[in-house]
């Protein structure tokens, strides 16, 4: 199993096997300017979708980023610390943010796939 | 009828009532009930004179604290205050309620508060200090909430030995919550007596002085505290002397900012003292002044990391302080530049042996310590059952004697804080022992 899927908060989630990788989408970045701080979450905390799990801070504005789905959290990307900019940079690749364990699979089927994300997109 | 200072002339008065369609001002504030009109029982205007005569006898009622020999710290302290303080401080540029979020007009103001927090984090041995909360009470509240926010445990241990009243605004601040506050209590040295914590507790509050004040040993309380953090609550001033908690590996430094520069008020208003490690910077509450350089290349002073504040981060700022004690922390600012180092632990230094002196004329006499731990300027001593009575009866002749601590700490039967500052002179030390005897 592999996709990638976006929800309407704007955090994009690549999805292999029972491991979700997990950023703020390039439409989140071009929105927020120049990042200057993430505040990411703890290695192990068991979150539930919908949570605040991490926050970004922007020069011009401070978002808080939810959990997609529900899970552990397996990996953050400890990178962001000395090089925050890499979400404006590479959102949806070097930028990403945490990686989790997925507990509920059937969560999937509330995300978005990018054609629907588009839409949403242009909507908002 | 129209006054000087009033600028509205008749003719605005009037473009104004006819802009938004309203005839006359009786019309404007129609809506106003008659009855809520005509209640107000103000009496006919007088002349200026006739008040301030009326306003003086009144004032004439109160008594000053200048007059008194004052034996009672417990957080406030009567100390002096060079006049050149408040020539700086009450400047009429400076007298403003409002925070400076305009930098381009605050520059003096954010200058001055910049230098406060550097002098903060001189005295407490801390990396970054704010630019002040409302008073050392609220200031140990939001240093235990801030513990919370960086472990993400909900228990915070406070020492029996830390103020009384600073306590029991914890527990409003946090029970109420669903935080959890556990006491620890004090040995027979006056001292902190610590269990070691679990792994549930974010924080160790211990005072230093303590309500006592005993010096509390910090590197003791830092072997007790395990993962726990270490949120230390001081007198500022007594920082001049004492080896500051920084160097004890604190974590977060709170205290009453009252003794540097602040008359004792009527209660208040104070200065809540609030540093901390720059790596926990993000999780601390209040405004934060930094230093910067404007387009020109100028040293230039602006308020910074305000994501963490309620005006960007609404429901999940760090705190909900918006107004600060922004004039109280210049008036610190100024009076601790006044003063510099030497006048500080010049300050600090007749307040201990001043306290000392007191001691150990009320021990010739026959008024034992009750605790034996090191004390600074304050001091805990057994009294007489009737000393209540006694005490308030001082205050006729002038005399603001010690403590009595029932109240506090029933456990500690009939006994007394004493405080002295470097205000009190032998004259005054003889006149309480005649008031004890």
């Amino acid at each position: 199993m592999k996709m990638k899927k976006y929800t309407k908060t704007h955090e994009w989630v690549s999805i292999e096997d029972k491991v979700a990788t997990v950023g703020i989408t390039n439409h989140a970045q071009e929105q927020l300017g120049d990042v200057v701080y993430v505040d990411l979450p703890e290695v192990g905390r068991e979150v539930k979708k919908g949570e605040v799990v991490a926050s970004i801070e922007s020069v011009k504005a401070a978002a808080d980023v939810y959990a997609p789905l529900s899970g552990k959290i397996v990996e953050v990307n400890e990178k962001l610390d000395t090089e925050p900019e890499l979400i404006n940079k590479d959102p949806e690749g070097e930028g990403w943010l945490f990686k989790m364990e997925i507990s509920d699979e059937g969560e999937l089927e509330d995300l978005l796939d990018e054609q629907a994300y588009q839409e949403f997109c242009a909507q908002e | 009828m129209n006054y000087p200072y009033i600028p509205h002339t008749d003719e605005d008065v009037r473009a104004m009532l006819d802009f938004i369609g309203v005839s006359s001002i009786e019309e404007l504030f129609s809506s106003i009930p008659v009855s809520a009109r005509s209640s107000l029982n103000i009496p006919e205007s007088r002349d200026e004179f006739s008040v301030f005569k009326q306003l003086k006898e009144i004032s004439e009622m109160n008594n000053s604290l200048e007059d008194y020999a004052v034996f009672l710290g417990a957080g406030v302290y009567k100390r002096y205050v060079p006049t050149v303080v408040y020539d700086l401080a009450m400047k009429p540029d400076f007298l403003t309620a409002y925070t400076p979020y305009q930098a381009e007009v605050s520059q003096g103001t954010l200058q001055a508060l910049f230098e406060y927090q550097t002098m903060v984090c001189e005295l407490t041995g801390m990396e970054v200090a704010n630019a002040s909360m409302y008073d050392g009470a609220t200031a140990l509240a939001e240093a235990a909430l801030m513990s919370f926010r960086l472990t993400g445990k909900e228990k915070v241990v406070v020492a029996r030995s830390v103020h009384p009243e600073y306590r029991a605004v914890l527990r409003t601040y946090l029970e109420k919550r669903g935080f959890t506050v556990v006491e620890a209590g004090y040995d027979e040295t006056g001292r902190v007596l610590l269990e070691e914590v679990d792994e549930e507790t974010a924080a160790i509050a211990v005072q230093y002085p303590n309500f006592f004040g005993i010096i509390e040993d910090l590197d003791y309380v830092r072997s007790r505290s395990g993962n726990a953090l270490l949120i230390v609550v001081v007198e500022p001033v007594s920082l001049a002397l004492l080896e500051p908690p920084g160097s004890y590996g604190a974590d977060i430094v709170v205290g009453e900012g009252q003794s540097l520069g602040l008359p004792m008020w009527f209660g208040g208003y104070s200065l809540g003292i609030f540093a901390t490690r720059e790596e926990y910077v993000r999780q601390m509450p209040g405004r934060l002044i930094g230093q910067t350089v404007d387009q020109a290349g100028n040293t230039a002073y602006t308020m910074i990391l305000q994501t963490r504040e309620q005006h960007i981060r609404r429901a999940r700022a760090t705190s909900n302080i918006c107004s600060n004690h922004a004039h109280a922390a210049l008036i610190a600012a100024v009076y601790m530049s006044v003063m510099g180092p030497d006048g500080l632990k010049e300050v600090a230094r007749r307040s201990y042996n001043a306290a000392h002196y007191l001691q150990e004329r009320l021990e010739e006499i026959g008024f034992k310590l009750c605790f034996s731990g090191e004390f600074f300027n304050e001091f805990v001593f057994n009294v007489p059952e009737d000393y209540p009575d006694r005490w308030r009866k001082m205050m006729e002749k002038k005399i603001l004697g010690p403590l009595p601590l029932e109240e506090f700490y029933p456990e500690l039967g009939d006994t007394a804080l004493a405080c002295a500052t470097e205000v009190i002179s032998k004259e005054d030390i003889e006149k309480l022992l005649e008031a004890m005897k």
